[in-house]
């Protein structure tokens, strides 16, 4: 039974609430207001919040300067190409180890997981080395292919627990009512695990958007996603800070709101089940 | 439900998923481990030979080694400690009742879902720059010399920055589980006269505990391979040099692969030390 | 047509034997129950039947055709699952018509079939729901126009009643009963429940861990029970089972007689004390102790009895209905 909160706990929770959440969310507000400013306003001191002429002009300059159309279309490609394909390795996978389970079921899934835990770094150079050898270094086949094995794990064992709250009986019924397997995944199986179904694909657009390992390490100019495309600002000519923080809104910005609906899914889908 | 036929269907539908993660474990796994025992520089003779345990012992004999085991350790001792510790705090202020919970779920989740490239710059240009910083415009408000966070309070910077990504992370968690706790629990243990010092010590942090273990087991096992947050501030220098930074830029930037893999597997070995404690407890729940 | 012969049929999970070699056959248009406690192996038969699990060794016959190794689909079997297995994503219309749809059946004739269905079943009405939008009952009964569309040759029923309220189920176990009725189609109905099945079936397979312990209609199994088990298990209030002295009296290791046997007399051979007396209006259980016979005595007086906590009470069996085991729990007959 939630019981009755005196009004002034309540105050105080929120005022104690909401100016932790908006310190924790300064950095990205700070990066989306200076990007409507111009490079000399975003370094005035003492800094200026909000009123200051506002400016699309440096969102147009990073476009024409640096195509950021091509590294947001690359980004694209490559986080849903990811995620797609691996949808497509793991719904079979899934369905195989939720509804037919044997005594290696738990191994298996486990055994995943730990490829997960593999440290980039240590194959980092077999990989680079495989990638001159069949010509993928910086393509987006290549850039998708790694990003769907590196996430390949959690697609997996996000759709098997979401697989297995749906009654094994359902799929009995469907096979009674003479459904090839086929068509029981594909009219039973699909349409009913939909919501789990999506919220592993966002979660995993999310992840595949914001690798920054093999990304950085296997790419160059052709497939480079926006992780790239950031760091190019590391080492910056002149005064960037209005452009950086432009860029840097265009590059965060798809995958915050994706990352708001997925929020409860995140819980499941980095803590394998672990916790509920 | 299994029969014969299920069963075959259900181990060729697995085969896809379970070849290819195979493949992608082993295939460069197994390179790894031969490049560690030869010399291998492929800008300066290729592939030199067999060397036996040399690399493997150069590795941790090297001068830089120690120092990158460091480094790595103050990094993800000192994320792991601000995470747990503010995450268990906030974790339960934002339980608590109050206006407006959903949105100031999502300000606190936000940096979770920012690149870590975006995030690095951000902080290193944005606040941690000596002269056009917001944190230099502060110093100079109250009057104090800005610091130059990124050489002289290197460590101190990217621990701050990678806490900042992974607060939320830590939060939601913590939160999930603070939430699954009875509150007939708490409320029986105010019956009992339990001061909520007590209360916290006794009921909730032990329920926590489960969740913060996974907490700093998963962090551990992404805080062992941080690597933009380091490739686009420090570029390694100023004591940053971690393990990870270290075998890549062995690998990659002296192209010396064999010293390079030989670190490789070291760090394998280290992740899957981890691994086996988070396995055992992700096991124990698929049993449940 | 739908006859099902069941020939040394097995089923191990691992190491445990959950059927154990059985032979059985169910005539077609039969209504055949079979109960039997949880883990008595009665829904992995079933199951064996509807293809859902292998058989270990043995051959299932439907029609005198082998379908040992045929696909569940195949059969011509329908199933009614205990959650009626219902999709939840689908219309009640679009779940009717799934089996139809599988086996390629035209729309004009899917439509026939569904208007039919709904209507014998009541449905009509709620065509364009979700099941979700349906209460316990109304799902029941789409599980069952689900099947019934098919036009199998036999129905299988798993547990079906089990998720329903006390008062729905007897309602839903007269469709049923309804239905067999004007189908004649054979079905197979798995419950724990004697009541359902005594009320229910045509023939009752009565089984125990792996085993069939009887087979027979319900006033066979409840006029003369093989042993012990199905004595016990049929008939409520359960039979008395009295052993020692009174049972040697009749030649037997143990006797039973079930509680309607039992009258109240002052003049009784059994002397005893009311400890608990239920009043259902219709009848009286009194359950007597200190008989010195067993732990408690149940009697089933017709109407209304006035006795209460503590009566000293009077017991006479009709002696004509005693049921007398042996040291193995078989029937002495």
């Amino acid at each position: 039974m939630p019981r009755a909160v005196t009004t002034r706990r309540k105050t105080v929770n929120t005022l104690a609430a909401w100016a932790i959440g908006l310190l924790i969310f300064f950095p990205i507000l700070w990066t989306i207001l200076t990007s409507f400013k111009t490079e000399a306003t975003a370094i005035a001191d003492p800094p200026v919040f909000l009123f200051f002429d506002w400016t699309l002009e440096n969102y147009a300059v990073v476009q024409e300067r640096s195509d950021y159309m091509r590294f947001l279309w690359n980004s694209v490609i490559i986080a849903g190409g990811s995620t797609l394909l691996g949808i497509l390795v793991a719904v079979p996978a899934a369905w195989s180890m939720a509804f037919v389970p044997s005594k290696r079921t738990k191994d298996i899934l486990l055994w995943m997981l730990s490829t997960k835990m593999l440290p980039a770094v240590g194959v980092l150079y077999p990989i680079y080395l495989v990638f001159i050898q069949l010509g993928l270094l910086d393509t987006r086949v290549g850039l998708t292919i790694v990003l769907m094995l590196i996430n390949l794990p959690i697609i997996v064992w996000m759709l098997y627990t979401y697989f297995r709250e749906i009654p094994g009986e359902i799929l009995e019924a469907a096979r009674m009512d003479g459904a090839t397997l086929k068509e029981e995944i594909l009219y039973v199986l699909t349409p009913m695990a939909v919501p789990g179904i999506a919220s592993t694909i966002l979660l995993n657009i999310i992840l595949a958007w914001n690798e920054a390992f093999w990304t950085l390490n296997l790419t160059a100019a052709n497939a480079a996603p926006l992780t790239a495309f950031i760091a190019s600002y590391s080492s910056p000519e002149g005064l960037f800070y209005a452009k950086l923080s432009a860029a840097s809104t265009m590059a965060i910005a798809p995958i915050l709101i994706l990352g708001w609906f997925s929020q409860k899914q995140l819980v499941r889908g980095l803590t394998f089940g672990a916790v509920k | 439900m299994a029969t014969q036929h299920s069963r075959s269907a259900a181990r060729l539908m697995m085969a896809p998923a379970v070849v290819l993660l195979l493949g992608w474990m082993l295939v460069p796994l197994a390179m790894t481990l031969t490049f560690s025992f030869k010399q291998y520089l492929p800008l300066r003779g290729g592939d030199l030979g067999w060397v036996g345990f040399e690399n493997y012992v150069r590795f941790v004999t090297s001068s830089s080694v120690w120092p990158s085991v460091q480094a790595t350790l103050v990094i993800v001792g000192g994320v792991l400690l601000i995470t747990v510790v503010l995450g268990v705090l906030l974790a339960m202020l934002l339980d608590q009742p109050m206006w407006g919970q959903g949105i100031v779920r999502i300000l606190v989740i936000a940096p979770f879902f920012v690149m870590p490239t975006v995030s690095a710059l951000v902080w290193k240009n944005m606040f941690m720059d000596p002269v056009n910083g917001l944190f230099a415009h502060l110093w100079k408000a109250f009057g104090l010399v800005p610091v130059e966070w990124l050489s002289q309070a290197s460590l101190a910077s990217i621990i701050m920055i990678v806490s900042w990504q992974w607060l939320p992370f830590a939060t939601l968690i913590l939160l999930t589980a603070i939430q699954s706790l009875d509150s007939e629990q708490l409320e029986a243990a105010e019956m009992d006269g339990a001061p909520p010092l007590s209360r916290f010590g006794h009921i909730i942090l032990p329920h926590l505990a489960r969740a913060i273990t996974v907490v700093v087991l998963i962090q551990t096992i992404f805080l062992l391979s941080v690597f933009a947050e380091i490739f686009v501030t420090t570029q390694g220098s100023f004591g940053t040099r971690t393990l990870t930074y270290l075998i890549y830029q062995r690998v990659l930037e002296s192209q010396n692969v064999g010293l390079g893999s030989a670190g490789g597997i070291y760090a394998v070995v280290l992740a899957n030390v981890v691994a086996i404690f988070l396995m055992r407890i992700v096991g124990k729940n698929l049993d449940a | 047509m739908g006859q099902i012969t069941l020939e040394q049929v097995t089923k191990r999970f691992g190491e445990v034997d959950v059927i154990r070699p059985l032979d059985l056959v169910i005539e077609n248009g039969e209504f055949t129950v079979f109960v039997g406690p949880s883990g008595c192996g009665k829904s992995t038969l079933l199951r064996l039947i509807a293809g859902l699990e292998d058989v270990t060794s043995g051959t299932i016959r439907i029609d005198g055709k082998d379908a040992t190794d045929i696909a569940p689909a195949r059969r011509g079997l329908a199933m009614v699952f205990q959650s009626y297995a219902l999709y939840p994503h689908m219309s009640v219309r679009k779940n009717i018509a799934f089996p139809l749809k599988m086996a390629g059946i035209d729309k004009a004739e899917q439509d026939r079939r569904i208007a039919q269905a709904a209507a014998a079943l009541n449905l009509t009405d709620y065509l364009d729901r979700r099941p979700g939008q349906l209460s316990g009952g109304q799902r029941q009964r789409v599980a069952i126009g689900r099947a019934i569309v098919r036009e199998p040759s036999a129905f299988l029923f798993d547990e079906p009643l089990s998720n329903l309220d006390a008062a729905l189920r007897v309602g839903m176990r007269l469709e049923i009963s309804e239905l067999h009725e004007r189908l004649k189609t054979t079905m197979i109905y798995v419950t724990h429940d004697q009541v359902e099945a005594m009320t229910m079936a045509d023939k009752i397979v009565v089984l125990r861990a792996g085993r069939i312990e009887q087979v027979g209609s319900p006033l066979e199994l409840y006029r003369s029970p093989r042993n012990l088990f199905v004595a016990g298990f049929i008939g409520s209030p359960r039979m008395n089972v009295i052993a020692g002295a009174e049972a040697a009296r009749h030649g037997a290791h143990t006797i039973g007689i079930r509680p309607e046997h039992i009258d109240v007399a002052a003049d009784g051979r059994w002397q005893g004390r009311v400890g608990v007396a239920e009043h259902l209006g219709s009848d009286t259980f009194l359950h007597i102790h200190d008989t010195g016979l067993a732990d408690t005595i149940t009697v089933r007086a017709p109407g209304e009895v006035g006795m209460r906590h503590g009566d000293r009470v009077g017991l006479s069996p009709r002696t004509d209905q005693f049921h007398r085991f042996d040291d193995k729990g078989l029937r002495i007959s």
